[in-house]
């Protein structure tokens, strides 16, 4: 089975993230970028994928600058066979939309069996591309997995929801996107980190793609964000004091959140 | 933290090391240290990082690192725990790496792989209970049989690390073999006569293992002896010059722990309406700290660099381990004088640093026998 784990590199979520004044776009270069933490998932997957079906090929696609180079690296130290970077001074402001065009292109030139791909990013929270992306390659979709079995060509999901899960089941070729239910990726062990610097890495641009630069980047960008704010310091909250109604009053409370 | 010498793959070592230590090491190892349990589960998944087979090569399932990469991963699991870091360094300086060192082709592919993996681990019994500097005075024996196909042992070890574990697989002791005659043997785990006692209640590194050993004429195949006869005391004693640099890497990285510790506190804590961090006293006590930590780094990290570039390191070894033992003892006190109470308390991590400090000055050849080690490399006899 031929895999492709999508992989993008974001500003490490655990550390101020903030978006820049002059485009309202993600400050990426005074970040601490890392790998989105759900691809990391993904990317587990793909490998126990191929632990168990002999034969199988696990390539990383990251659409990104230069430095993403960087975590392309480290995801290669967790196993997988090569990597395909999309690299074009042409893709900085791309929108998710964009970003899907970009990569549809891709992977029709690797022509995967399974893609594989973080339910979310970190950066954008959009959970719109694996979506996306089928429809533009015409594949099924299963989306949100918090697991997922690999008998020949078809394919099983359980569908993570709010209140539990949903079976859903497609043959390959499809794109599948995971939470961090779903696995628990591993380290790279030494051996893995000095393999990864000879692993293949194949730069591809706009051009090598066939996409157009007016299709992507600023230009072919159909969102774009207007204005930012800080997210308000939290409000003071509910404050209950217990005249001897305060059992009650702390279950109408939880039952006004919804949370019973 | 300098990056002196070290290569783009092994700061991605360390880095992937610390991550493992914060994320998995940190948020258990304080129960099982108040337990004094073996973190099993912790070692497996070392294990399955590829850590035990860190400086050993693919063809017994290493990693085909060298032993700087082992120092670093030590450093960095010492600076959140010290069980688990020396569980790690004697699995491999004591248990595997004589093994590797000495062993027949044969001895190798069936003790190697699994201790490699990390599945199982192994131990090296030296000391005794009437003989530990002066490793050389050992009463234990061990003697042909009559149709010379076995070694019958007798005699006894104390605290010996990993050699208890439900994964030991075997521990190499040292024993006459005639008079004046030392050899290494392979006593496998479960070997008729071999008893080990249970653990020792511990000062500091409880969620390690340590046993003290009876041999009451145990068996073992003749074919079990490791290199060769009378060559044992000779074998232990350029382990134990490698042992060290190991040593000295698990301390640096104790004394920094207790520098990343204190930071966050003085920073968070407050006396007399300021962060205790603000006061002069404080700041000054960390950054000797600091400045303690940075020169055990630089003296590990020079004799990793002789022994990795196959020059004489023996006196390095000795300064690297004498200094960091030292240093760590004097970090973990004042790291413990700066949390306060809460220092004395065994759930504050510098807590269990100050507990894990001392055997440093203790374990594989005190600060006395280094001292006699680096006067004796000086020429004084
Ligand atoms: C937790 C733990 C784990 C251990 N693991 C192992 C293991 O896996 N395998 C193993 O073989 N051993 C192990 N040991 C044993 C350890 O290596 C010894 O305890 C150590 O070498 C010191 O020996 P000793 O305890 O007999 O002290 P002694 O040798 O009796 O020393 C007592 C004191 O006398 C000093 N001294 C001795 N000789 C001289 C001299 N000539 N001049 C000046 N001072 C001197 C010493 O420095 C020390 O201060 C372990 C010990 C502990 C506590």
């Amino acid at each position: 089975m031929k895999i492709v784990v999508l992989v993008k590199q974001v500003p490490d979520s655990g550390a101020e993230r903030n978006l820049r004044a002059e485009d309202n776009t993600v400050d990426r270069a005074s970040a601490n970028n890392v790998i989105n933490e759900m691809d990391e998932y993904a990317l587990e997957e793909a490998l126990r994928i191929q632990e168990a079906h002999g034969g199988s090929t696990v390539t990383v696609l990251t659409m990104g600058p230069e430095r993403a180079t960087e975590s392309i690296r480290k995801a290669l130290s967790m196993g997988p066979d090569g990597a395909v970077h999309v690299l074009d001074d042409a893709l900085s402001g791309t929108d998710a939309l964009g970003t899907s065009k970009v990569l549809a292109a891709a992977l029709k030139r690797l022509e995967p069996d399974l893609v594989l791909c973080g339910a979310e990013s970190t950066d954008a929270r959009g959970q719109v591309l694996p979506h996306m992306l089928a429809e533009r390659l015409g594949v099924a979709a299963l989306t949100g997995a918090r697991k997922l079995t690999v008998d020949g060509s078809q394919l099983t999901i359980e569908r993570q929801t709010e209140e539990g899960y949903e079976v859903v089941t497609a043959a390959t070729p499809a794109i599948v996107s995971v939470w961090d239910t779903i696995n628990e990726p591993r380290y790279p062990s030494f051996k893995g980190i000095m393999a990864a610097k000879k692993k293949p890495v194949e730069t591809l641009t706009l051009a090598d793609l066939g996409v157009s630069a007016d299709e992507a980047g600023w230009a072919g960008a159909l969102t774009t964000v207007a204005s930012h704010a800080k997210r308000p310091p939290r409000s003071a909250g509910v404050k209950v004091t217990d005249d001897g109604e305060g059992g009650t009053k702390l279950v109408e409370f939880l039952v006004s959140e919804k949370f019973v | 933290m300098t990056d002196f010498g070290l290569s783009e793959e092994h700061r991605e070592l360390r880095e992937t090391v610390r991550r493992f230590a914060l994320d998995k090491v940190a948020p258990v190892i304080g129960e099982y240290y108040e337990r004094h349990e073996f973190p099993y589960e912790l070692i497996q998944q070392m294990g399955a990082m590829g850590l035990f087979g860190l400086p050993f090569p693919a063809e017994f399932g290493g990693m085909d690192g060298d032993y700087l990469a082992l120092c670093i991963a030590l450093e960095e699991l010492a600076r959140v725990d010290s069980s688990v870091a020396i569980t790690l360094e004697a699995a491999i300086s004591l248990g595997a790496m004589p093994i590797h060192r000495f062993g027949t082709a044969e001895q190798k592919a069936k003790w190697l792989p699994p201790l490699v993996h990390g599945e199982a681990l192994a131990g090296f019994g030296l000391t005794e209970a009437t003989s530990g500097s002066d490793a050389g005075d050992i009463r234990t024996t061990a003697t042909l049989s009559d149709d010379g196909q076995e070694w019958i042992i007798n005699g006894g070890k104390t605290f010996i690390t990993n050699s208890g574990t439900r994964i030991t697989s075997l521990v190499t002791v040292t024993a006459l073999t005639g008079p004046d005659e030392t050899s290494s043997i392979i006593v496998p785990s479960g070997t008729p006569g071999f008893k080990v006692a249970p653990g020792y209640s511990k000062v500091g590194w409880c969620a390690s293992d340590t046993h003290e050993l009876t041999f009451d004429n145990c068996r073992v195949p003749v074919g079990n002896l490791l290199g060769e006869r009378g060559r044992g005391f000779a074998q232990f004693l350029s382990i134990l010059d490698e042992g060290r640099v190991a040593i000295a890497a698990l301390a640096t990285g104790l004394a920094q722990g207790c520098v990343d510790e204190s930071v966050r506190y003085a920073q968070q804590r407050e006396a007399f309406g300021a962060p205790i961090g603000s006061y002069q006293a404080i700041q000054f006590m960390i950054a000797e700290m600091d400045t303690r930590a940075h020169t055990a780094r630089l003296a590990w990290r020079d004799a990793a660099a002789r022994l990795v570039g196959g020059q004489e390191f023996k006196r390095q070894a000795a300064i690297a381990k004498l200094h960091a033992s030292t240093i760590a003892v004097d970090n973990a006190r004042d790291a413990t004088q700066i949390h306060g109470g809460y220092g004395f308390m065994n759930e504050t991590p510098v807590a269990r640093m100050w507990r894990d400090a001392k055997i440093l000055e203790i374990g594989e050849g005190t600060s006395e026998i280094q001292k006699m080690v680096i006067a004796r490399e000086l020429g004084l006899r």
